[in-house]
């Protein structure tokens, strides 16, 4: 059975990152100084994640209300396996995305570094907020601040094409928390006179067939940092941000926030009980299949390897999506699985793509022909990312794409196998020519064909440790998967 | 000595007056001491106000030992007490800024500005506590004169835009003060407890409704209610910098907080909603299309202060729309916005008068590159943009979060859609400021990836224009976490009836 304890733990983990931010702006000066304060802030926040294992796995949940704000909702953490399952996936990633972030911002001699490290520190603490929020004005709250804190990366640039997609950004990212979660929030709230995230749900019995559909159209394309088309098109915009940022929060932090808050809606404001009365869930995993399959077309057709990546991202983040709104334990299971065995993949992709431009100032794939033998650690992780994603066994992957075809089994959707299987293999079709082209094409006229020309160790170390992550994850899923049976079972 | 603490908040700076009046024309640096400690004076006594009604309930007080219904009577019920606190600490932290502004703009001046000012701040301060209906239009007189000569201090056409206010703010007048006029021959009284004792008598009086809608019309035109808000754009942004601090917070709040004495202290909430049943859903409507006009028109501005006017102009037509959902969610959201709103365009305002201060104008294209030249003000800038937009934790999110519960409530869904389209312009409109001072003047060299900072050009605002600065932005994000509390003192000091 649960129980419950308070705690200051949930706190002092978003605490961390936050306040460690100041250090950083004080250290502009001094970039060792400043980036020790930045990989500090990361051990600590690890750990702090990692300290509250035991006691969830143990069956406790730990809470922390900060302040009462509105009747019947507080600003309140709490710690579930679910949340701690995200947090531990998104602070693990993160120590990593900054060890990657030193190798790329030196080597690329980039500007306003302080800025960028600041600003990517508040976004973990938001998205670690997110992960603990205990209900839904909390989790908009964290939801808003990491929009905000993300907008000075995506600008990094400064030039007219980063003012662009910075504008694309905030119009789908603020506009859609502003113009459809807040009024879903408001009627959920009028309804339910709560917004605490419960097993359950808190709408049981207290809305009829249209309005559970209207609020569940509202959040699904309110979360629009979940990518759902239509919503999708700030992702591939805003790959103009440097490549750490990229592989971190729009590989991992940002899109997976859109994500996790759309799954907590289903689980814990409607219940899956709830969907499945008014046979909701059957019409969500259509309309997500759509973008599973035209955003892997899409991602067929991109030269430019981040942008590829992106529509990749926005296919994955559906299957997630997906995987809930089967609303069986197995379709469960897989789309939160997902959640970490797409990130480790992800993010593997995205270090090497910006590992390829450190150190060889190359953006599109087709300028990327032999370029694999002079990067073989590179473009080895690349293989091993790419397999997770496709979902190849011995890699992650595998196991969460294994339990959504179950779970579309198990609910008879064979329509939904065929979408899964096709989407698998436009991924293959999508990420496999890279690297043939990478190992076999001929090098172009004038480029040095043999020689090692590999990024800075501080770009390698992480692509090598999360791209072997993907690869452990198959062989110990253990701990996450008590984590996502913890959840679903509660 | 305690029982004359309302007395005190009010006598304080209209004392001040007359002393930086004098004062100040033998030496200027008697003005800024007058000011500053008159207003934390009134403050302090406006904190020790608050406790006392809070613990013991409303407090009556007679101006000289003359009785009500025949002298005039102040009232402090907790909402007069929580406007009380506003305006003292408002008025107090703006002169901070204002001081150092009115230096630069009105060399020389200095004490014929705080004269006027001074005397603003008390009427606004009597406006808080009267519970006579006539001394009432005479207070509002004493605020929109005073309003009149600031704004007409500054060059250029301001004196005009002062002269249009002349004519609108004494049309407002006019209105208020016959509608006192018909209250007066219906009732034989000016006190506002004595008409409410003896109005239910008269429901149904024709007269009585024109006394009712002159006064109301006085008032929105006052508080510049779309479409009678001509005046206030120029008004505020034409004015004096440290007139318009002191202004652009205070003024439209007090007289959104007067519209609901009169509403519900002269008249009560019976006469209100149920003698005018079809009126209520008709001045929803009308301030729903009021937030969408003026937010449009916001859009269009290409200076801060002018577009910051407009914005005031949106706001007005959230408490007024919430005042009227005629619901404890909706009255409860504007008396909220009454406090968060003062305070956010305080912090607006302040920023703004801290970047005038450095570059001159407001032109939207001499803001760029802002954050790296005031990286402080424009952060204080930004904590005031979002509470605006309404981003949690800041304050701005809270008391919209309650008054579109009023209009779900109330099924006044177009009054919800106006808020949510407000927010959403708000959003561009500072975004789109954001944008431009987050780029640098010119766009950084760009060699292969190699990128090099511009040489440092920090010139932030002096530290006397930084520090309410920043308190205020502080107080953006405390105010709205402590919500709860504020909410608590709100039901206390509801209207009776809701």
């Amino acid at each position: 059975m649960l129980s419950t304890t308070a705690s200051f733990w949930p706190l002092a983990a978003i605490l961390i990152p936050l306040l460690g931010a100041v250090p950083i702006l004080l250290s502009d000066r001094r970039p060792n100084l400043r980036e020790s304060w930045t990989l500090l802030a990361g051990l600590g926040l690890f750990a702090a994640v990692a300290s509250m294992l035991p006691r969830i796995l143990g069956g406790e949940e730990l809470v922390f209300t900060i302040v009462e704000v509105l009747p019947a909702v507080p600003l309140q953490l709490r710690v579930d396996a679910f949340g701690l399952f995200f947090a531990l996936v998104a602070s693990f990633l993160w120590f990593f995305t900054s060890v990657y972030s030193i190798g790329y911002m030196r080597a690329l001699q980039e500007h306003g570094q302080t800025r960028y490290y600041a600003s990517f520190a508040v976004a973990i603490a938001a998205t670690i907020g997110v992960a603990f929020s205990a209900n839904l004005l909390t989790l908009y709250l964290f939801y808003e601040l990491l929009s905000l804190s993300t907008y000075p990366l995506v600008t990094h640039e400064q030039n007219a094409q980063a003012r662009a997609s910075g504008r694309k950004y905030l119009t789908y990212i603020l506009g859609t928390s502003i113009g459809l979660v807040l009024p879903a929030m408001l009627i959920t709230y009028a309804l339910a006179g709560t917004l605490d995230f419960a097993a359950g749900g808190i709408l049981a019995g207290k809305a009829s067939l249209p309005v559970v559909a209207l609020l569940l159209g509202l959040y699904v394309l309110g979360f629009a940092k979940a990518g759902i088309m239509p919503m999708h098109a700030w992702l591939p915009a805003a790959m103009v941000a440097p490549t750490p940022v990229s592989s971190f929060l729009h590989g991992v932090a940002v899109v997976k926030v859109g994500v996790f808050s759309i799954l907590r809606v289903i689980f814990d404001i409607f219940s899956p009980d709830l969907l499945r009365s008014f046979d909701l869930g059957t019409a969500l995993t259509w309309f997500v299949a759509i973008t599973i399959m035209a955003a892997s077309l899409v991602a067929l057709t991109q030269d430019n390897l981040k942008r590829r990546l992106a529509y990749s991202t926005v296919a994955q983040l559906s299957y997630m999506v997906l995987g809930a709104a089967m609303l069986s334990t197995a379709g469960m299971t897989g789309g939160m699985l997902h959640i970490a065995m797409h990130a480790f993949g992800k993010i593997t992709l995205f270090f090497c793509a910006g590992a390829i431009y450190v150190a060889s100032h190359k953006k599109y794939i087709s300028e990327m022909d032999g370029l694999g033998r002079r990067m073989p650690i590179t473009y080895l992780a690349f293989f091993l990312g790419a397999l997770s994603i496709i979902g190849m066994p011995p890699l992650g992957g595998f196991i969460s794409k294994w339990q959504l075809l179950i779970g579309a089994l198990q609910s008879d959707q064979s329509g939904l196998v065929v979408v899964l299987l096709v989407s698998s293999m436009l991924n293959a079709a999508y990420f496999l020519p890279i690297i043939y082209r990478g190992f076999f094409a001929p090098t172009p006229e004038g480029e040095a064909a043999t020689g090692l020309q590999e990024a800075p160790v501080f770009c390698l170390l992480p692509l090598a440790v999360t791209s072997l992550g993907s690869l452990a994850l198959f062989f110990y899923p253990d701990l996450l998967l008590r984590l996502v049976q913890l959840a679903i079972s509660r | 000595m305690m029982q004359n603490l309302p007395l005190f908040v009010l006598v304080a700076p209209l004392l001040a007056a007359l002393f930086v009046n004098v004062l100040g024309r033998l030496g200027r640096g008697w003005v800024a001491p007058l000011v500053l400690g008159s207003l934390a004076f009134s403050t302090l006594a406006a904190v020790g106000v608050l406790m006392r009604v809070l613990s013991e309930g409303t407090i009556r007080y007679t101006v000289g030992g003359w009785r009500p219904p025949y002298g005039i009577e102040l009232v402090v019920d907790p909402l007069s007490a929580l406007m009380l606190l506003l305006i003292s600490a408002v008025a107090l932290t703006a002169s901070f800024s204002a001081l150092p502004t009115v230096e630069r703009e009105l060399a020389g001046r200095e004490h014929l500005f705080f004269t006027l000012y001074l005397i603003l701040i008390a009427g606004l301060i009597g406006l808080a506590i009267t519970g006579d209906a006539f001394n009432l239009y005479v207070l509002l007189e004493i605020t929109s004169i005073t309003s009149y000569g600031l704004i007409g201090m500054a060059s250029g056409r301001a004196p005009l835009s002062s002269f249009t206010y002349i004519i609108m703010g004494s049309i407002g007048a006019c209105f208020y003060l016959l509608g006192t006029g018909y209250l007066y021959l219906l009732t034989g009284t000016l006190n506002m407890s004595d008409i409410q004792a003896i109005l239910p008598g008269l429901h149904g009086s024709f007269a009585l409704a024109t006394a009712f809608a002159f006064m109301l019309v006085g008032m929105w035109i006052k508080m510049a209610f779309f479409p009678l808000h001509g005046w206030l754009p120029n008004a505020y942004s034409l004015a004096p910098t440290g007139a318009a601090l002191l202004m652009a917070p205070l003024m439209t709040k007090i007289t959104i907080f007067l519209m609901i004495r009169v509403m519900f202290s002269i008249f009560t909430p019976e006469y209100v909603f149920l003698q005018h049943v079809g009126f209520q859903s008709g001045i929803v409507w009308a301030a729903a299309i009021g937030i969408v006009c003026a937010s449009a028109l916001a859009l269009a501005q290409r200076e801060l202060k002018r577009m910051l006017a407009y914005i005031i102009v949106a706001e007005v037509g959230y408490m007024v729309g919430g005042v009227w959902l005629a619901n404890t969610q909706g009255m409860t959201g504007a008396i909220l916005h009454i406090v968060n709103d003062a305070l956010m365009t305080l912090c607006l305002f302040l920023a703004a008068a801290a970047i005038v201060y450095r570059t001159g104008n407001l032109q939207f294209e001499s803001l760029r590159g802002l954050y790296r030249k005031m990286p402080v003000t424009m952060a204080a800038f930004t904590v005031g943009a979002f509470s605006m937009i309404g981003i949690p934790p800041t304050c701005g999110f809270f008391s919209k979060w309650y008054l579109i519960m009023g209009g779900i409530e109330a099924g006044q869904w177009g009054y919800v859609v106006a808020l949510l389209f407000s927010s959403l312009v708000n959003a561009v409109l500072f975004f789109r400021l954001i944008e431009i001072a987050y780029f640098p003047a010119e766009a950084p060299a760009h060699g292969d990836g190699h990128h090099h900072e511009p040489p440092g050009q920090r010139q932030e605002a002096p530290w006397r224009l930084l520090h309410p600065l920043v308190l205020t932005a502080i107080a953006l994000v405390v105010v709205g976490l402590s919500t709860g509390p504020l909410v608590d003192i709100i039901h206390l000091a509801l209207p009776a009836g809701f």
